[in-house]
């Protein structure tokens, strides 16, 4: 190839390839890499199969460059005297001179002909020298901190760190144990000033309460007098905090993180569909924490969204079907409790037979719960709306999760719309047979007790004890999010799929088998579907938003099927300081 | 490995015979037979040897003081001279436990304690004795010095509940263990 | 009429005493001195706790009599364990497999001759079951249905390990008993009959087949015919207490249960006293297996060195107690050759199957085929001239070499061994 160049001067050197794409050329450990103009050295390396150790680098967020944990060694090309042209070598490229010292790879861009050096003698004792100071003032209480096992200082000390402590002074004391918000304690002496946290309250959270006060080794990070870190995206700090001085007071003290088995699943709080981890140790949920998703929810959850799981391990949760016997609920079995159903079902006028169904429900159940009503021969078939204040980030005004699909599966543009003629319906008495599935009508839909009690048969399905359950003549015990696998559509049309990660408790069953046996035990037909891959299979084969999906095509990150011309606030913002370039992921 | 080529010894007719090497078994076996009834055993005195053989005949007699240094018993939490819980429920004895023997429920120490600086302890501490191994892992992987294997090796129980060893009988058998340890010391 | 209820009596007490009073409580004795003589082998001490338990009627200590009871715990033991069937074996033979082994067991017992026959008020009686003239080879028909017992066992478990176990034991089991039968020929031909009483009659008058020396009550050397007989008869005992080791399954021979290939062999899906029984047969054949080599070889109940007839005349009142004391030296002389089973299972590794084989069939069947043309050659040669004798003993020569040189070629050339 070298030949060809000096054989060929017509020759485009690599530098003019590069710049009719955008693009610099870059040597990274000695191999030539193209990237495009304005890349961080950073990400650069990323992308070359180098993850370089940072702390206070995060790409969703500005670079202060405060960490210097991620010092490399540069190189330029010798700037040529005037009058004299650049001398390229045989390969087409210049020469690089390397720099005497290393310079951060978070906050300086690539450019053309450049070199970095990710290792070698300066690189490392750069870091070594970097890890020793960061840790002179660490308390170095890993037994007790929260973040053992998913600490950056702790992995890096152990990739680049020394094995000992030369420091023989007395620590620099800090404040401990700090209440700096409802849902955040904060830990000054582990805290290595990278700023994370105070970054993202500033630029993502639009709220500013956390700052550095003091000044050097007495930096101490504290939130502002008057103010508490309260913010609904507080929890996001102890995310992003690589050590353990922003920790969660909901899973302080919980569980080791490595214990726990990560199970990637989507939030069901609201119509946004935010990506979410869930991590479980055995049959419990001990935290949940937001995951990527650029198309969604960025790197970000709301606390609120994020908090609500305690109900899957509590008391309340049904365990076996409940049927009422002289105005008490008494524990029975599903089989005598779908066959009461069935004879109560079977006789009756579908006009007199109405369906709840929930906005909370996947496209499988949504598509067996039509199914079910076609089943009945009624037309009282609705949702019920549940809408609350959008905060112009993620949380969205419709706190269903799944009325895109609905909308899809149901075939019509307002799945809400019969819910008030059902309530006149049960009020009047033209309604005698109600199913309520997985909805608590007495606090979400306006129904009133001494209605349903006018009722002649009401069931209902449900995760925990609730109002409405009081009324029922039959209680059937359902799956939390974390217990079923299913799929939904969010506000922008994008599906995405819940994954199972814990066990039902109990006799309880998912919803779709709930729905699935209540329409068997009508008809009297022989079970045919066993697993909600073959649910899907029909869904899909229904509507044509789905064909050509199933449920492992979805993925984790979800594939978009329609365009709704809805927006994700926080992903416009961070859209737009992208290309101003103040972040670069 | 490499593979060596053994050649089989070439065998005498008296050996192949076999009688002969019967005979010196038999012999063998008889001399050992009649040395352990005379209770001539070779290192029946340093076994403790009840007479016959080498055996020791165990609840009678006992090898308490003969025990090593390094002997590995049943595990159990110490606490420091002032009674302190050393151990601060980090869960890394549980998380090393081979046979899954150590179940650990962590707690938050209150604020108002005067030890309050190390914030967290444990709330429940559970090993399940018919599972223990007594391989010692859990005392290695200790980074507070809390948990030791004692030389108790006596360790009965008429239930399964019985064999588990909660917190209290943990500490009631561990004791306390003298020896500098930093997380209390308000400058370090 | 009288008589032959008198008859019946005196048959069903000695079917009871000599079966369930001699024979069975030998198997749990055997049992016991095998765990102990294996400790003491072993530097051990064996079980020494099991005696009395007086701490269940409220009691401080028990009483461990040397540990004697412990053969009652593990019956115990045994009898009150879950009896768990497999769902997959084949019931019946199932079922039937532990008792086809243990019953032909108790059945040999009955031509054995315990002791010299004793009278009681002027009746005479013999101490043995059935006094039939063709002792042994009622005992190798019957003892040989045993091979039945565990082939069933094997078959019927429905399981590839006693299936396998199964029938390696019928090889082994038919392969030996033709040396087995081969090896008493010459003892028969000694002797001139099948009786067993009357062989052992014969070794208290005449000295015993290994140790002939005594005639009539005198100590004295034998003759040259009695003197030279003494290495068929050498010969006959090697081979014949070899094959009874095989026959009874021990070891060095104990391949139908070898645990390292088999797991427990055909009895591995057998459990509690299904599996006793095949411990029981497995025991008494080796109960039985010692009285016949003792009563062929060893005299039987005889004391020998010419004491027998002072022993039978041993009396009190019309009482005759020698024979009651010639059951005594029997019990003796058996427990004393059980020892010597347990010495060879604890000394003696066991066996490659190759080597069982070669040894079964190799070895064993043309030895003591030439065996028996020795003994007949040496039985006749009173009778015939010198040069016969020369032209029979050079022919036995020629024979033996042949076989020794087959057998040699025969063998396949050691293969290098692959460490």
């Amino acid at each position: 190839m070298s030949e060809t160049i000096s054989a060929n001067p017509d020759q485009k050197l690599p530098k003019d390839l590069a710049a009719e794409k955008g693009m610099v050329n870059v040597q990274i450990d000695g191999t030539w890499h193209q990237f495009p103009k304005g890349t961080r050295m950073i990400e650069a390396a990323r992308q070359a199969g180098q993850i370089l150790p940072h702390y206070c680098y995060h790409p969703k967020l500005s670079s202060p460059g405060s960490c210097r944990m991620c010092l490399v060694q540069m190189g330029m090309p010798p700037r040529p005297a005037p009058g004299t042209d650049p001398a390229y070598g045989d390969d087409g490229y210049q020469q690089i001179n390397w720099m005497p010292r290393p310079v951060i790879a978070c906050a300086n861009t690539v450019a053309e002909n450049m070199g970095i050096r990710t290792t070698g003698d300066i690189v490392e004792s750069c870091r070594k020298g970097v890890m020793e100071f960061l840790l002179i003032n660490h308390p170095l209480d890993c037994p007790i901190c929260d973040q053992a096992g998913e600490c950056r200082l702790q992995e890096n000390s152990v990739s680049y760190g020394k094995g000992q402590s030369r420091f023989v002074d007395t620590k620099v004391k800090k404040p401990k144990n700090v209440d700096i918000g409802p849902r955040i304690r904060l830990d000054d002496e582990r805290c290595i000033m990278c700023s994370r946290c105070i970054r993202f309250m500033d630029e993502v959270a639009g709220d500013p309460v956390l700052g550095f006060t003091q000044r050097g080794t007495h930096t101490t990070l504290t939130v502002h007098p008057d103010r508490l870190l309260d913010s609904n995206y507080s929890l996001n700090t102890a995310d992003i905090c690589p050590v353990g001085a922003l920790t969660s007071n909901d899973f302080r003290f919980q569980m080791r993180v490595w214990f726990l088995k990560e199970t990637p699943t989507i939030d069901v709080n609201c119509g946004t569909g935010t990506n979410i981890t869930v991590w479980t140790r055995g049959n419990t949920v001990h935290r949940i924490t937001p995951r990527q998703n650029d198309d969604v929810n960025s790197c970000w959850m709301p606390d609120s969204h994020r908090l609500n799981f305690h109900f899957i391990d509590d008391k309340t949760r049904f365990t076996e079907p409940l049927v009422k016997e002289d105005a008490q609920h008494l524990p029975t079995d599903w089989k005598s409790s779908l066959d009461t159903l069935a004879a109560k079902l079977k006789g009756a006028d579908g006009s007199t037979t109405a369906i709840i169904a929930s906005g909370r429900m996947t496209n499988e159940e949504l598509f067996l719960t039509k199914q079910l009503a076609e089943t009945l021969g009624t037309q009282h078939l609705s949702l019920v709306p549940r809408t609350g204040e959008d905060d112009g980030m993620l949380v969205a005004a419709d706190r269903n999760p799944n009325t895109t699909g609905a909308k899809l599966i149901l075939g019509t543009e307002d799945p809400f719309a019969k819910l008030d003629s059902i309530r006149d319906g049960v009020r009047s008495g033209t309604i005698k047979n109600l199913l309520v599935l997985g909805e608590d009508i007495i606090t979400d839909a306006g129904f009133h007790f001494n209605d349903l009690a006018k009722l002649d048969l009401l069931v209902q399905s449900h995760t925990s004890a609730n109002p409405t359950a009081l009324a029922a003549n039959l209680v059937l015990p359902a799956a939390a999010f974390t217990e079923k696998r299913g799929s939904m559509v969010n506000l922008t049309g994008r599906i995405q799929r819940l994954n199972r990660a814990t066990e039902m408790p109990l006799d309880a069953r998912d919803d779709w088998e709930i729905i699935r046996d209540i329409t068997l035990a009508v008809t009297g037909a022989k079970k045919d579907t066993f697993l909600i891959e073959d649910v899907f299979k029909q869904l899909a084969a229904a509507v044509p938003e789905f064909a050509d999906l199933n449920l492992s095509r979805i993925g984790d990150t979800g594939k978009p099927i329609l365009d709704t011309g809805y927006q994700i606030p926080l992903l416009t913002n961070e859209r737009a300081r992208k290309a101003a370039g103040e972040i670069t992921g | 490995m490499a593979v060596v080529k053994v050649k089989r010894p070439k065998l005498g007719f008296g050996e192949k015979i076999y009688l002969g090497a019967l005979a010196k078994g038999f012999l063998i076996t008889l001399k050992h037979a009649l040395k352990s009834l005379a209770g001539k055993s070779i290192g029946a005195d340093s076994l403790k040897s009840s007479g016959m053989g080498v055996t020791m005949q165990f609840p009678e007699t006992r090898w308490d003081d003969q025990l090593p240094e390094y002997y590995r018993g049943a595990p159990t939490l110490v606490t420091d001279e002032q009674g302190r819980e050393r151990c601060v429920s980090c869960q890394l004895c549980e998380f090393i436990c081979p046979p899954k023997a150590i179940k650990i429920k962590p707690g938050e120490i209150p604020t108002d304690d005067p030890w309050a600086k190390v914030e967290k302890r444990p709330q429940e501490f559970d090993i399940d004795m018919t599972r223990c191994i007594y391989c010692g892992m859990c005392e290695e992987v200790c980074p507070e010095q809390a948990i030791y294997l004692r030389k108790d090796y006596l360790i009965t129980g008429l239930s399964r509940a019985a064999m588990v060893h909660d917190k209290k009988k943990l500490y009631e058998i561990g004791g306390v263990r003298t020896g500098l340890v930093n997380k209390w010391n308000e400058l370090k | 009429m009288t008589d032959i209820i008198i008859q019946l009596l005196i048959i069903v007490t000695k079917i009871v005493f000599f079966t369930f009073m001699v024979l069975l409580p030998l198997v749990p004795v055997s049992v016991y001195f095998e765990r102990r003589f294996c400790a003491v082998i072993q530097d051990r001490v064996g079980p020494n706790r099991v005696g009395i338990p007086l701490t269940l009627l409220g009691f401080k200590k028990d009483i461990p009599i040397l540990g004697l009871f412990q053969p009652v715990a593990d019956g115990i033991k045994l009898l009150l364990k879950e009896d768990f069937t497999p769902s997959y074996v084949r019931t019946t033979y199932y079922w039937l497999a532990p008792a086809l082994t243990v019953i032909p067991a108790l059945i040999t017992v009955c031509v054995i001759p315990f002791g010299s026959p004793i009278s009681i008020l002027g009746h005479q009686e013999q101490l043995l079951i059935a006094d039939i003239g063709v002792g042994p080879l009622f005992v190798f028909a019957v003892s040989s249905l045993a091979v039945y017992g565990i082939t069933l066992a094997g078959w019927s478990s429905n399981s590839k390990y006693p299936f396998i176990g199964g029938v390696r034991s019928t090889a082994q089991m038919i392969s030996y008993e033709i040396s087995l039968g081969l090896s008493i020929i010459p003892v028969l031909l000694y002797y001139g009959e099948l009786n067993l009483g009357h062989i052992v009659q014969h070794q208290a008058d005449h000295g015993w087949l290994l140790l002939p020396f005594w005639q009539d009550g005198k100590i004295g050397l034998p003759d040259a015919t009695t003197a030279l007989y003494m290495i068929p008869a050498v010969i006959a005992f090697i081979i014949f207490t070899v094959s009874i080791f095989a026959e009874t399954n021990r070891t060095p021979f104990d391949l139908p249960e070898c645990e390292t290939e088999l797991v427990g062999g055909y009895h591995t899906e057998y459990s509690s006293m299904k599996f006793a029984l095949f411990f029981m047969g497995e025991y008494a054949a080796m109960v039985i297996g010692s009285a016949l080599i003792v009563t062929l070889f060893l005299g039987g109940w005889s004391v020998g060195f010419g004491l027998d007839s002072w022993i039978n005349g041993l009396h009190i009142g019309d009482f005759q107690i020698g024979g009651i004391l010639h059951i005594g030296v029997f019990v003796a002389k058996l427990i004393a050759f059980i020892l010597f089973f347990i010495l060879v299972r604890w000394t003696v590794p066991r066996f490659r199957y190759d080597q069982l084989m070669k040894l079964g069939w190799v070895v064993f069947f043309e030895a003591a085929l030439i065996n028996v043309f020795l003994a007949a050659l040496i039985l006749a040669a009173p009778e015939l001239g010198s040069a016969a004798i020369a032209i029979g003993a050079v022919l036995l020569l020629a024979v033996t070499a042949a076989v020794i040189w087959v057998a040699k070629i025969s063998e396949p050339a050691p293969k290098a061994l692959r460490v």
